[in-house]
């Protein structure tokens, strides 16, 4: 059983991003770029489902530009066997993103489409649930557990006030959440080995896709600031000002 | 210009994340209908007939709605989506989970989380963890939007009187069962709806800790939550957590106890209109938000604040 993981290259997580000044978007020279935390986590569960037998080949996807190449090394340095770029420098947009998922998933037959909930640099949460529905496959959005047997996999879904376990017959779509896995560490033996893993490059129109931003950004600014309030001295002060000031209590 | 606002109910009542998401949508036209999709949820259809600003309600009842699974519910809001101009869901594991599918099949981009409605066309909303706002514009003849709901007042849940007309339901996609649910029992507010909450960071040290916050909790009639780093250390469910990745709170009240105050943190947190931080570190972030901060340690702070709440 084939499994196909997308990845992102995003901000790294620890960078905290800082707005243009022209208000044309956020400054992304020089800071460091990484695999976008669920994706990551993705690209782990479906390493598992390998090392219990259930999965045969990983796939790894990246969509971007040529820098992207490192994103999906880092893949196939977790396990990924091999690697799919579709190279473009335009700006991609989780439609964009579903449709080439979309011709991938026609050509690959993959059993199992796994990917992260959300990307952290557009916090969007739509490529997974517009493949599913291109592709005609039912989906599991924001998946803590996740099991596969007999055709089927049988997947547990962080919702709000509690979890929901869906059953879905293969092939299927699913997104990861925060607590399905806790993803490994990249080892020095694991990183030359995916040098030598096999990196297929693509264009969009290779596989027929229009990739054409729909949405247009017009500008991107600061958040409103809010400011720091007072210190104070003891809980009896603190309860005193919630009281009296604030009026919350 | 018609909108088409997607109802989240649950156990035959509306959920409140659904009136936010109608005030949104009163601020895009005035033509604003809400469809309620579900099995035997006449009631809930009954009271979508009451919410103010409400035009028109459609219903649609059939046993394959019970679970919500994101298909089903798809495949009837494409039935009607091609007589609207913009369809609306609240940005809730709800909304979140379905509308993707909705813009997909409709060949649309979808604008997720908006905070701001600037006109029909374009929409803020927040990017890379609130740490910047972006103004997008979409020329798609049908937006697909998920609403932020901290960024809209509640629409009235009583007052209104629209039409209630009966929707044709559509055929079962079969795509996926639904095996069960675990809900998380609690006698406390939920944790997007409460006017107060209080939240544990790592700094709580053990899930046997976080329990401190309990009798405070009790007090204060709040909800509870905790950081990305306390649910990570397994001391808190997922649920309860508040964030970029997790839930976004806008309370009366906001107490951190023991939380730093990660970026991804206060995205999901910095809209409340009071915020206490209780933290031993002088320097942590969380401060810097904080209306009142207290430097000391929260297993001394913590119980001292339970008593002063008398």
């Amino acid at each position: 059983m084939k499994v196909l993981v997308p990845v992102k290259r995003v901000v790294d997580y620890n960078v905290k991003v800082r707005v243009r000044s022209d208000q044309t978007g956020v400054d992304i020279a020089n800071v460091k770029m990484s695999m976008n935390p669920f994706d990551e986590i993705a690209v782990e569960e479906a390493v598992r489902l390998k090392e219990r037998g259930v999965v045969s080949e990983i796939v790894a996807f990246s969509a971007g530009v040529q820098a992207c190449q490192e994103t999906l090394r880092t893949a196939m340095a977790l396990g990924a066997d091999r690697a799919i770029l579709v190279e473009t420098e335009v700006e991609l947009q989780p439609l964009a993103v579903a449709k080439l998922l979309r011709a991938l998933v026609a050509r690959e037959q993959p059993a199992l489409v796994i990917l992260g909930k959300q990307a952290i640099d557009d916090d969007a949460n739509q490529t997974g649930q517009m493949l599913a529905a291109l592709a005609d496959l039912p989906q599991a959005t924001f998946a803590s557990r996740l099991e596969v047997a007999d055709g089927n996999a049988i997947v547990t879904r962080e919702v709000d006030g509690g979890l929901e376990t869906l059953r879905m017959q293969l092939p299927a779509v699913v997104t990861t959440d925060l607590r399905l896995n806790e993803p490994r560490y990249v080892t020095l033996p694991n990183i030359m080995k995916a040098k030598k893993k096999p990196l297929e490059q693509l264009k969009p129109a290779d596989l027929g896709v229009d990739v054409t931003p729909r949405l247009r950004t017009l500008k991107v600014s600061e958040p409103p600031a809010r400011s720091a309030g007072v210190k104070v001295p003891d809980v009896a002060s603190l309860v005193e000002r919630l009281k009296n000031d604030a009026k919350v209590i | 210009m018609s909108v088409l606002v997607i109802a989240e109910h649950e156990q035959g009542a509306l959920k409140g994340s659904t009136l936010n998401t109608v005030a949104a949508a009163r601020a895009l036209a005035q033509e604003v209908h809400l469809l309620v999709v579900g099995h035997n949820c006449a009631e809930v259809a009954q009271a979508a007939a009451a919410v103010v600003g409400v035009r028109k309600v459609l219903h649609a009842d059939a046993p394959h709605f019970a679970a919500q699974t994101a298909e089903n519910l798809a495949a009837q809001v494409l039935s009607v989506a091609r007589s609207y101009t913009h369809i609306l869901a609240p940005a809730t594991a709800f909304g979140k989970n379905l509308t993707p599918r909705i813009a997909a099949v409709l060949d649309v981009a979808q604008v997720s989380d908006i905070i701001e409605v600037l006109a029909p066309d374009t929409f803020v909303r927040p990017i890379y963890a609130g740490n910047a706002m972006a103004t997008v514009q979409s020329a798609d003849p049908i937006k697909v939007i998920t609403v932020r709901t901290t960024g809209f007042d509640a629409a009235a849940s009583s007052g209104g009187s629209a039409c209630v007309e009966h929707l044709e339901a559509v055929a079962d996609t079969g795509k996926s069962s639904f095996v069960g649910r675990e809900v998380a029992r609690s006698d406390r507010p939920e944790l997007t709806a409460a006017r107060v909450v209080i939240s544990g960071g790592r700094g709580m040290g053990s899930a046997e800790n976080f329990r401190i916050l309990e009798p405070v909790a009790d007090k204060l009639n709040a909800a509870m939550g905790a950081s990305r780093a306390a649910v990570d250390a397994g001391y808190a469910p997922n649920d309860w957590q508040v964030g970029q990745t997790g839930k976004i709170v806008a309370p009366q009240l906001y107490v951190a106890v023991g939380i730093s105050g990660a970026i991804q943190h206060l995205a999901g947190m910095k809209d409340s209109k009071v915020i206490v931080a209780i933290n031993k570190d002088a320097e942590a972030p969380i401060f810097g938000v904080a209306d009142y901060g207290l430097v000391a340690d929260l297993f001394q702070a913590v119980p001292e604040l339970h008593s002063a709440l008398g």
